[in-house]
């Protein structure tokens, strides 16, 4: 009887940051990354960043439909996916586009889904990927279910979920975070705070002072990451992947960054945020930190990145060439009954025989017409 | 009277109710300083404040499920769920609470709140945004759901949802949202929920329809006047539960000929439910089999395809012609 103070174990979280937008590097914390994983990450971010704008120009020229943009935010989800072996899984959102790329996914198949084709949410052959996901945080409880299973098959498999800041405010969020720790499901939950839910900024999403610490509750590790800072971010997304490939559990990593751009083409921020919020974070872009960084230390040169930026130019230029051609070939509209069902019910098949007798009718008519 | 779109009329219904009684709160993601993902909440935050116009966290559940409680309280909660595709992720506070409350507490407790939600294909939107699901909530009962055609029936039908004692569901169709305006009047208007309209009269066969798949019908119309020389009568349903069975049995009895569309998938879809009002109430009245000119058994698919997706003008007059046909 009476009254004691119960002090749960793990109520900390860390807050890491190992080179800062000015360039300090914390040398001790200086993750060991092999010279070849640098150029792959540099690579990816920068091939994420060009293709992030050529999109949103496509769709200012009308052919791309609505996008979200993912500017700013490479670091967060390019230093925590290189982490994943091909065997491991990949569960996006809708806001990583370049660790898409990554793993595999084509720019024609992300050209195409912007341009509403459903050949664009087709995941490359063996590819261990779900596609993107736009109902907010419903794909945080797929993730568990893919790492309870490999846990089940005891494959040594490890599952990495992405997901915004508004994301946290979904009960899927909780739910999922909860049935990670009490199965110890290897996953890694990654948060990429962009600080903006639409309209609605961080601090109205929630009264957490951290996202991060919602861990401690569902009794599980997490961390606050500077998510523009790709070492941090890769140290912190090595430590959760290890645990997680252990047998450790699962992890929450919350990456702090922002959405430097409008939320999607359709959205206006200046309804709610001032130019100065934005400026300041721009002085903070992950890329030309960690430009600055592989230069420094001689892992890349000068001419080699001007090289790489125009390899990527006319990799985005082909690719942009090929998907506009194939959606030249594609959009017959009986396709939208196919894949339904692995095998077609009766009426399901009526209903496509009725669309295909009605655009050859009309098809024999613009004919004679 | 002032020229209004779809977006306009329901904000301006919405001023207005919040003027009249302070019962009135609005809540939802990004109706605060935005206005709303579509603008109908445009200005109203700055006019109101924000205990009336509510920003929530990014939570479906938690808007719902709030408006419950607080419509239990006797506030008069008018929800914005930013598009119908994510609706579900409150599904189990309408079907568990929302639609029961007064059934369960034999009247004790009611829940007066309304749920809007665009709707609907046809605007080049990305997945999980052009569903038209509207069966699932006319399938609960304790449940109304109103949807309406126009912005000037938007306007007075989204009163009337405010002020009814029961849950609404509030199904707008995107696509009608800015394609046209109306005249809208600044005074008080509303109208009856149940209650279907006749947007355009005639003896030959009659053609069912509400939302989006209006204009569309009026269009069929047109065509078979053209034509064939025929008056179709074309019903807006407006509320589809309660549906205005009455109207629709006296408009077949008329007629002898019928054709329902809806944008929804055809299979256990809305017009199931009106060719069987129609066969209890005007069986003996009709001169053919009635028609149904709907979405198919499949999910919207991505835009470029939508448009093979939606029934259209033409595919509407042809199964009114095939009524004609022995
Ligand atoms: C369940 C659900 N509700 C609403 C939406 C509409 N919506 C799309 S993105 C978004 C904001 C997401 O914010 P956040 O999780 O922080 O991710 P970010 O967009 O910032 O990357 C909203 C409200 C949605 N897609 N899914
Ligand atoms: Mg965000």
């Amino acid at each position: 009887m009476g009254r004691k103070r119960i002090e749960p174990s793990n109520c900390t979280i860390d807050y890491l940051s190992i080179l800062d937008e000015y360039g300090n590097l914390d040398t001790g914390l200086e993750p060991e990354i092999p010279p070849e994983m640098h150029l792959k990450m540099l690579r990816a971010m920068l091939l994420g960043r060009r293709f992030d704008e050529r999109l949103l120009d496509l769709q200012r020229q009308g052919r791309i439909g609505t996008y979200p943009p993912t500017k700013g935010q490479e670091a967060a989800h390019i230093g925590s996916a290189i982490l994943l072996k091909d065997s491991d899984w990949f569960v996006p959102s809708f806001r990583e586009m370049a660790a898409e790329i990554m793993r595999g996914r084509t720019m024609e198949s992300a050209l195409l889904y912007f341009n509403g084709y459903n050949e664009g949410t087709i995941v490359p052959e063996g590819s261990k990927d779900l596609p993107m996901a736009v109902p907010v945080a419903s794909q945080i409880l797929h993730a568990v279910g893919l790492a309870w299973a490999a846990k089940y098959r005891q494959t040594g498999e490890v599952v990495m979920a992405f997901f915004g800041d508004g994301a946290t405010s979904e009960g899927d969020f909780h739910e999922g975070l909860n049935c990670a720790a009490v199965y110890q499901a290897p996953v890694v939950f990654v948060c990429q705070n962009n600080q903006w839910a639409i309209s609605v900024p961080l601090a109205r999403q929630t009264h957490s002072e951290t996202l991060a610490q919602k861990a401690i509750a569902y009794g599980m590790p997490g961390i606050q990451v500077d998510g523009n800072d790709i070492l941090a971010v890769y140290a912190a997304a090595k430590e959760a992947v290890d645990r997680a490939r252990d047998g450790g559990g699962p992890t929450l990593i919350e990456c702090v960054t922002y959405r430097i751009m409008m939320h999607t083409t359709s959205d206006d921020p200046k309804k709610y945020r001032s130019e100065e919020e934005v400026e300041c974070w721009r002085q903070r872009d992950p890329l030309i930190r960690y430009r600055k960084y592989l230069l420094q230390k001689n892992l890349i040169t000068e001419q080699q990145l001007i090289a790489l930026e125009e390899e990527i130019k006319q990799d985005i230029q082909a690719a942009v060439e090929r998907a506009e051609k194939r959606m030249q070939e594609l959009g017959n509209p009986l396709d939208q009954f196919d894949h339904l069902f692995a095998e077609m019910p009766p009426r399901l098949r009526k209903h496509k025989e009725a669309l295909a007798k009605e655009l050859a009718e009309a098809g024999r008519e613009a004919h004679h017409g | 009277m002032a020229k209004m779109t779809m977006v306009e009329a329901l904000n301006m219904a919405l001023r207005q109710e919040m003027k009249r009684d302070d019962s009135v709160i609005l809540l939802g993601q990004d109706i605060g300083p935005d206005g709303g993902v579509f603008r109908v909440t445009d200005r109203l935050f700055a006019e109101f404040g924000e205990n009336r116009v509510v920003d929530t966290p990014l939570a479906e559940a938690s808007i719902v499920g709030m408006s419950v409680g607080m419509a239990v309280y006797g506030l008069k909660p008018v929800c914005e769920i930013q598009f119908s595709g994510f609706i579900y992720q409150a599904f189990h506070q309408i079907e568990n609470h929302a639609a029961r409350m007064r059934w369960r507490t034999r009247g004790r407790l009611h829940v007066p709140m309304v749920m809007r939600a665009p709707y609907g294909a046809g605007v080049r939107a990305l997945e999980h945004h052009s569903e038209s699901r509207e069966a699932y909530w006319a399938h609960t009962p304790g449940l109304k759901v109103v949807i309406p055609s126009g912005p000037r029936n938007a306007r007075a039908l989204l009163v009337s949802a405010i002020r009814d004692p029961d849950p609404v569901i509030f199904y707008e169709a995107k696509a009608l949202y800015r394609s046209l305006r109306e005249d809208v009047p600044e005074e008080e208007e509303t109208l009856p929920i149940g209650r279907a309209n006749i947007a355009r009269a005639g003896d030959a066969v009659t053609i069912i329809a509400y939302g989006a798949m209006v204009r569309p019908a009026l269009e069929a119309a047109d065509l078979l006047a053209e034509k064939e020389k025929m008056a179709a009568e074309v019903i807006d349903l407006l509320t589809l539960s309660p549906l205005d069975e009455e109207l629709l049995v006296a408009s077949v009895k008329k007629t002898g000929r019928a054709v329902v569309v809806h944008e929804a998938p055809q299979s256990f879809g809305p017009g199931a439910e009106i060719v069987a009002r129609l066969m209890e109430g005007a069986f003996y009245y009709l001169e053919a089999p009635i028609e149904r000119v709907t979405g198919f058994d499949t999910i919207v698919p991505y835009f470029s395809r939508e448009k093979s997706y939606l029934p259209g003008a033409e595919r509407i007059a042809a199964a009114a012609r095939r009524t004609f046909i022995k």
